[in-house]
């Protein structure tokens, strides 16, 4: 039997590009169906019923109709808008993170539940936390798990010797811990502290309730960020788009 | 040479080529319009012509609103009749002309030429950002209206312009958003709809 032309499905809006003269390309992150490129036809016009039901950012509820290369979004309808994300250039500035890590390490029509629960539960965390670095570490961590990049931190790449806790170091090309005894081995690798080591683990556990709980001083909150942000820029062979404008924020004072 | 037109003439082949690099047009239709173009009169050649060399050459941005311009300052900003103080900001030229066919608006514009946009990598230093603050730095103006698009990308463009100008201590304001007439109220999301409600007006 042929499979039906068209289906219904909720989706997380991850981003647009314009597309002719009135039409749209979206990428949307669906729970069954992973990530989906699709045209919104007419989007542009403004009395387009699709309108705001498709801007990034958002969960809808679609129906789709398959195509050959990009899926026709025959209708939407908004289920959760996260205003406050929208309201605010800050938080904007952070989603825009989390929306462009998830495009950047999926690759379309792959099932993978639990990144899109992960997204999801993120964007909404993304409001009511104030411990953004946190929120991050943890969305990071998670999505390289579910995604297959896992870092091992629980025992040496080199000699599978269980890590003690003394000061270690990472690797990225090796994708996790190197002991100090094999360190001099490993092409490049930076220094890990146990602190960061221990709360890169429970981060890793996927507490999400407890590890936000952490008391984390700055120095210990940027070695995390530049230990995981050197395995992202890694794997991925390239810098984020969206870091540039969290800087230029932080830095302007104007995101206070 | 053999051309990947086959075998189209050296200089018919070059025009479909040229053709062909527009936007929107695929190779069948850029053949068309070459053979078109072949058939026309020399004159209408010549006009088509002389018409793509007049807007490279005379066509700049306006030094004051960066809107596209043939003389500098542009016509609106050198219209004495216009109101210098308000300041209307729009992402494109095009949009101008969708703003004065309203006949409401007889302030001045600035052109931002583009938007925000941190996922393609387009930052404020992208945009004409700075020669807005420029411009308000040592005049008069009394309202900044923010008429980027409503999307995710012209909120996030207006938010951040927001903060910028704010400690000026002018006037700031944004088009409305509502509902659009001729629309159909099921279909508006809850953001317009919102808004709308938000916005609504004594009868």
């Amino acid at each position: 039997m042929p499979l039906p032309r068209t289906y219904n499905t909720e989706a997380i809006i991850l981003k647009h590009s314009d597309l002719g003269e009135a039409d749209r390309i979206i990428t949307l992150y669906t729970p069954n169906r992973g990530k989906i490129r699709s045209v919104a036809h007419g989007v542009r016009k403004t009395k387009s019923r699709l309108g705001g039901h498709v801007e990034p950012i958002t969960l809808s509820s679609m129906m789709l109709s398959r195509g050959r290369s990009l899926e026709t979004i025959n209708q939407s309808q908004v289920i959760e808008s996260f205003l406050p994300i929208h309201n605010d250039l800050k938080l904007m500035a952070q989603a825009f993170y989390l929306i462009e890590m998830t495009d950047a390490f999926t690759s379309e029509h792959i099932e993978n539940y639990p990144v899109y629960k992960l997204l999801l539960d993120s964007l909404h965390h993304l409001s009511k936390t104030r411990r953004v670095e946190l929120l991050f570490r943890y969305f990071e961590i998670q999505l390289l798990g579910y995604i297959g990049y896992r870092p091992e931190l629980g025992e040496c790449l080199n000699c599978r010797i269980p890590v003690e806790p003394v000061d270690n170091f990472f690797s990225p090309s090796d994708g996790g811990i190197i002991c100090p005894n094999c360190a001099h081995t490993g092409p490049m690798s930076q220094a890990i502290s146990v602190n960061a080591l221990k709360v890169l683990r429970l981060l890793q556990r996927g507490e999400y309730a407890t590890a936000i709980q952490l008391r984390i001083t700055k120095d210990l909150s940027r070695e995390l960020e530049e230990t995981l942000q050197g395995y992202i820029r890694y794997l991925l062979e390239r810098e984020l788009k969206s870091t540039g404008f969290l800087e230029l924020l932080k830095k302007d004072k104007m995101a206070v | 040479m053999t051309s990947r037109y086959g075998p189209a003439a050296e200089p018919v082949a070059r025009l479909i080529e040229e053709f062909h690099k527009l936007p929107g047009i695929g190779p069948k239709s850029a053949a068309r319009l070459a053979y078109h173009i072949l058939r026309i009169p020399e004159s209408g050649a010549r006009s088509l012509a002389e018409a793509i060399i007049a807007v490279k050459e005379q066509i700049t941005l306006c030094s004051i609103c960066q809107n596209l311009t043939d003389i500098d300052p542009c016509a609106i900003c050198s219209n004495p009749a216009r109101d210098p103080f308000t300041i209307c900001v729009v992402e494109e030229p095009l949009d101008i002309l969708a703003i004065e066919r309203t006949g409401q608006f007889k302030g001045l514009y600035h052109v931002l030429h583009g938007v925000i946009s941190p996922m393609e990598g387009i930052g404020p230093d992208d945009l004409k950002i700075r020669e807005l603050l420029e411009r308000l730095k040592n005049s008069t103006v009394e309202e900044i209206i923010l008429a980027t698009n409503p999307n995710l990308e012209g909120e996030a463009t207006a938010m951040y312009l927001q903060r910028l100008i704010s400690p000026l201590g002018i006037r700031i304001t944004s088009l409305a958003r509502g509902l659009p007439v001729g629309g159909d109220l099921e279909y508006a999301d809850e953001v317009t709809l919102g808004r709308a409600l938000e916005g609504r007006r004594e009868v």
